[in-house]
Parts: C-alpha cells; sequence; structure tokens
C-alpha cells in the first residue's frame, strides 16, 4: 500500500534543540490522521519539518511516492500540501477575499474553489470585504483553513484548530473537517492537544510525546487506552 | 506671492525625485526589514547609465526630442535593475537569516564599492551634459518676479506620477503585487501557500531600482551635471523621506518625499541655502525622536 504522506526516521529541531526524534508515520489517501501530544512535544515542528521549515536532519519524508525531503518550502507546497498553521497567520491588512485569493494565486490557479470554501465557511462570505486583521479568532481560523483549501490540496495540515476557541466554533469546524472528509475525500493531518475532540473524528492516530511517538492506532482503540485517558483527557472520570 | 509660488514649483519636483528613492527604502525595509544603505548609490547607477546612453545617443549638449529621452529611462531602468537584483544577490541573500546587524554592515560595503567603481570607470570629475530639455512656461509676473515652470520639471511631475500610478497598480492589483504585499505581511506563511520568497525579493530590488533610475534620470536632467557622490546626500534625504512618511508605507515614502523637498527648496530661499541639509536631517531626527512611526507608519504590533 502506497501512503500519501510518509515519514520515515525523521529528525529535525531548531538550533541546537532537538525537537523531533526518529519519526515515523503514514497517511493514507481520504484519511484523517491525528498527532496528539502535551504542549511542547513537537507537533508543531513535525507539521513544519513535513513542509521544509526546519529541515529535516536525518531520514526521509514521501509524498505520493516522490522524496521532498530536501524541497524548499514552496516547491513542497506546490506539489499539493497545504498548512493551516499554528496561530492561523492571517495576512491582518489584507481582505478576506485576498487571503483566499493568496491560496490559489500563489500556485498559478484562479481560486475556482471559492463556492466551495464559502460554502464549507459561510461566515467567511459575511465578512469577504473585511481586513482580516479585525476578524475574530474563529473567523480567524476558518479563514486559515478556507485558505489552505484554495489550492485544492492533496493533504491538508491542520495545526490546532481548536486552540482558544468557543466549543460552540470549535464544534463548526470539527464539524467542517468531517464534511471535507467525507464529501470530498480530503486527506487531513490535524495537530491537537484537544485529544478527545481529535481522535472522535480520525480515523487514526499518534502520540507524540517529547518528539518521539509514542503510541499509534485507531481514533476509537486509542481513545479507550486507559494510559491516554489518564494523559490526555483529564482522567477517566472526564 | 509669486516667489512662494515659485518655491512651491521646486519644492515639488524636487520632492518627486526624493519620493521615488524613497519607496525603494521603504519596499525592501517592509519586505526584509533592513535599510538598504546601498540604494542611493543604485539612484547614482541610473544616473550615470542616463548620462552614458545620452552620450551614445549623441544628444548631449543640445535640445533633446521625446523619442530619445524615453530611451535614455528605459536604458536607465533596465540596466539600474540588473545591478539592483546583483547587489541583493551578493550582498544580502547569502547573509539571510544571520544576524540582523549583518545585511546592514554588507549595505554599508556595497555603498562604498558602488561609489569607488563609478569613481574609478567614469573618473572622479563631475559630468556636465548640458540642457537636454530647455525652456518652460511663465505662470506669472508680479513686480518684476517670473514664476517658471520649466519643461523639465513638467516632465519630471509627469513622468514620476505615471511611474507612480503604475506601480501603485502593480501592488494593489496583480498577483505579483499580492504576492509582494504577503511576504511583507508574513513570510513564512507566504512560503507555506507556495509563493518563491527569494524571487519576490529579488523583483522588490529590481522594482526599486528601476524607480530609483527614474530618479536619476530627472536628476540628470533637472540639473545637468552629476558625479559619483550625488548618491549619498540623495539617499540620505530620500531615507529621511521614507522614515518621515513611515518607514514600510509606500504612500508615505512620496508624501515624505514631497515634504523633505518642499523643506529644503522653502528653507533655502526664506533662511540659508548654506543650511539647506541641516533643516533635512533635522526632521530626521525631530521624527525618530518624537514621532518614530512617521506620518502614516503603523504602530508596530507585538506578534503573540
Amino acid at each position: 500500500m502506497n501512503a500519501l504522506l510518509r515519514m520515515e526516521g525523521v529528525c529535525a529541531g531548531y538550533g541546537a534543540v532537538q525537537a523531533l526524534n526518529d519519526v515515523s508515520l503514514h497517511v493514507d489517501q481520504g484519511e484523517i490522521v491525528t498527532l496528539i501530544g502535551a504542549n511542547g512535544a513537537g507537533k508543531s515542528t513535525l507539521l513544519m519539518t513535513l513542509c521544509g521549515e526546519p529541515r529535516a536532519r536525518a531520514g526521509h519524508i514521501t509524498f505520493d511516492g516522490a522524496e521532498i525531503t530536501a524541497l524548499p518550502t514552496h516547491a513542497i507546497m506546490r506539489r499539493g500540501i497545504a498548512q493551516s498553521p499554528e496561530g492561523r497567520r492571517v495576512f491582518p491588512r489584507m481582505t478576506v477575499q485576498e487571503n483566499l485569493m493568496m491560496g490559489a494565486e500563489a500556485l498559478g490557479q484562479p481560486g475556482d474553489e471559492l463556492p466551495r470554501v464559502l460554502e464549507l465557511f459561510p461566515r467567511l462570505r459575511e465578512r469577504f470585504a473585511q481586513r482580516a486583521g479585525t476578524l475574530s479568532g474563529g473567523e480567524q481560523q476558518m479563514l486559515a483553513i478556507g485558505r489552505a483549501l484554495m489550492s485544492r490540496p492533496r493533504l491538508l495540515l491542520l495545526d490546532e484548530p481548536s486552540l482558544g476557541l468557543a466549543p460552540l466554533v470549535v464544534k463548526q469546524i470539527f464539524g467542517a473537517i468531517r464534511r471535507l472528509n467525507a464529501t470530498q475525500g480530503m486527506t487531513v493531518l490535524l495537530v491537537e492537544q484537544n485529544a478527545n475532540l481529535a481522535l472522535r473524528l480520525a480515523h487514526r492516530g499518534y502520540v507524540l510525546v517529547n518528539g518521539r511517538i509514542t503510541m499509534a492506532g485507531t481514533g476509537a482503540g486509542l481513545l479507550a487506552r486507559p494510559e491516554i485517558r489518564d494523559a490526555y483527557l483529564g482522567g477517566a472520570a472526564h | 506671492m509669486a516667489y512662494a509660488l515659485q518655491q512651491l514649483i521646486n519644492g515639488v519636483s524636487l520632492g518627486m525625485i526624493y519620493g521615488l528613492i524613497a519607496v525603494g527604502y521603504t519596499m525592501v525595509y517592509g519586505i526584509i526589514g533592513m535599510i538598504n544603505f546601498a540604494h542611493g548609490d543604485v539612484f547614482m547607477v541610473g544616473a550615470f547609465v542616463s548620462l552614458i546612453t545620452v552620450l551614445l545617443l549623441g544628444i548631449g549638449g543640445g535640445a533633446a526630442g521625446p523619442g530619445a529621452l524615453l530611451l535614455v529611462l528605459l536604458a536607465a531602468m533596465a540596466v539600474t535593475a540588473l545591478y539592483g537584483w546583483t547587489v541583493e544577490r551578493v550582498a544580502y541573500r547569502p547573509l539571510r537569516g544571520s544576524f540582523r546587524l549583518a545585511p546592514l554592515i554588507s549595505a554599508i560595503g556595497m555603498s562604498i564599492l558602488l561609489q569607488n567603481y563609478v569613481q574609478v570607470a567614469q573618473g572622479a570629475r563631475v559630468k556636465p551634459t548640458g540642457t537636454l530639455v530647455p525652456g518652460g512656461v511663465t505662470l506669472m509676473q508680479s513686480e518684476g518676479f517670473n514664476v517658471q515652470f520649466s519643461y523639465v520639471q513638467m516632465l519630471i511631475c509627469v513622468v514620476t506620477l505615471g511611474v507612480l500610478a503604475g506601480f501603485t497598480l502593480l501592488v494593489t492589483r496583480t498577483p505579483l503585487g499580492r504576492a509582494m504585499r504577503a511576504c511583507e505581511q508574513d513570510r513564512k506563511m507566504a512560503a507555506l501557500l507556495g509563493i518563491d520568497t527569494d524571487r519576490i525579493i529579488s523583483l522588490t530590488f529590481v522594482i526599486g531600482a528601476a524607480l530609483a533610475a527614474v530618479a536619476g534620470c530627472m536628476y540628470l536632467l533637472r540639473y545637468g551635471v552629476i558625479d559619483f557622490y550625488i548618491g549619498f546626500l540623495a539617499g540620505v534625504k530620500a531615507f529621511t523621506a521614507a522614515v518621515l512618511g513611515g518607514i514600510g508605507s509606500l504612500p508615505g515614502a512620496v508624501l515624505g518625499g514631497l515634504l523633505i523637498g518642499l523643506i529644503e527648496t522653502f528653507w533655502s530661499a526664506y533662511f540659508s541655502a548654506q543650511y539647506k541639509d541641516v533643516a533635512a536631517f533635522s526632521i530626521l531626527i525631530l521624527t525618530l525622536v518624537f514621532m518614530p512611526t512617521g506620518l502614516l507608519g503603523r504602530q508596530e504590533v507585538e506578534k503573540v
């Protein structure tokens, strides 16, 4: 079985800090895979390493069978990977429309995905001409995901889409991810601190502890493990 | 009254030249957060390329036709753009990711290098071209004072406004302009969207240098004499203009340029021509002390 994305023995970090240690994982076409772990475990570093910044110091990353380990960031993204990064990073002084168009335009695409993105996040339609810096946190998160979708990626990387958002908004966003996967077959690699939500949504999951993958399994399987419940779900009572 | 009107015309046409150079400072600052101290010398190179083209065309000394002037302008923009590209490639790109002062020191080195290169290659003496665009119109006469709007001043205004209008369209309406703004607001995110940020930075230098070349060409037409050292003073004044307008702000750079041109001209006319540079640089100090974000600049927001 050829995975869409495969990481093998990847080590990476910033400066003297080694954030990822011998990480191997794979994501198949059409899957939602989640990566859970505590703050500082290396989850965001893993997503960024996939995108070439920081560069993997050891190991191999392949996308659709082709080696992408040594490619510059923009070349990796042009192969069909898109990321909604940590902190959302919308362009604050551009309008919602311009932010969305950037997602397609950077790859020389006309932006045909726009209607589908606005259908997925109707809030963005209401805020279409507004500057992104004036949006609420939830709206910015929708914009960041929408912008990533504009290039019709084959793999969507999501970094903590629930961070700092009200439960109702989180529910909306997770619903949208589920719909994307169910109706369009979007392949998603989701990084989350909210393990409960993430494992309920995902087909499979990995647990990252201090830069190493310590557990892997199906979403439901991991949810049922007592050590996961103790460490990430606030104990059995939760 | 007539005297003041004359100063206004002189100040605006001078200010446009500063504004064109200031745009290059502010663009580069916006996108990579450094002051390109070699930019004034890129302007000087633009003036020299204009001069060389004038000589090659054999139009020095007399009035030149519009076709020949356009050729001079285009040649200056093309060759100077190549200089701008090379400066970034050789002196700044290898230092990206290095400590903050490294490209700044490299820029000062580039500035000295360009000055000395032109001095050695072209000689140290001032180069006169004569008046290429003679004449003008008398707008009004009062008490024996003629208010002149010379053709070369009109040319400066028309060309500058045209070039800046084209530049504004480029930045606000084209994919390249949006990519430049994306890099300016969040370079890492721009790369994550598939933008080749190194290419955008190169193009920023190319466009900045082309605008400086327009300024260099206009300077040559206006004053008819240049030397290898003109880039220093013009560069520092344009930098002052960029700071006054709010570094990073494109309309601010043009506004700052006009203000510096006007302040310098009016100061020379009513106080003392010897102290005109002091006046311009006092503005720099006052701005930095009392209004560091400039007239149209943004308050720096701490990123979370």
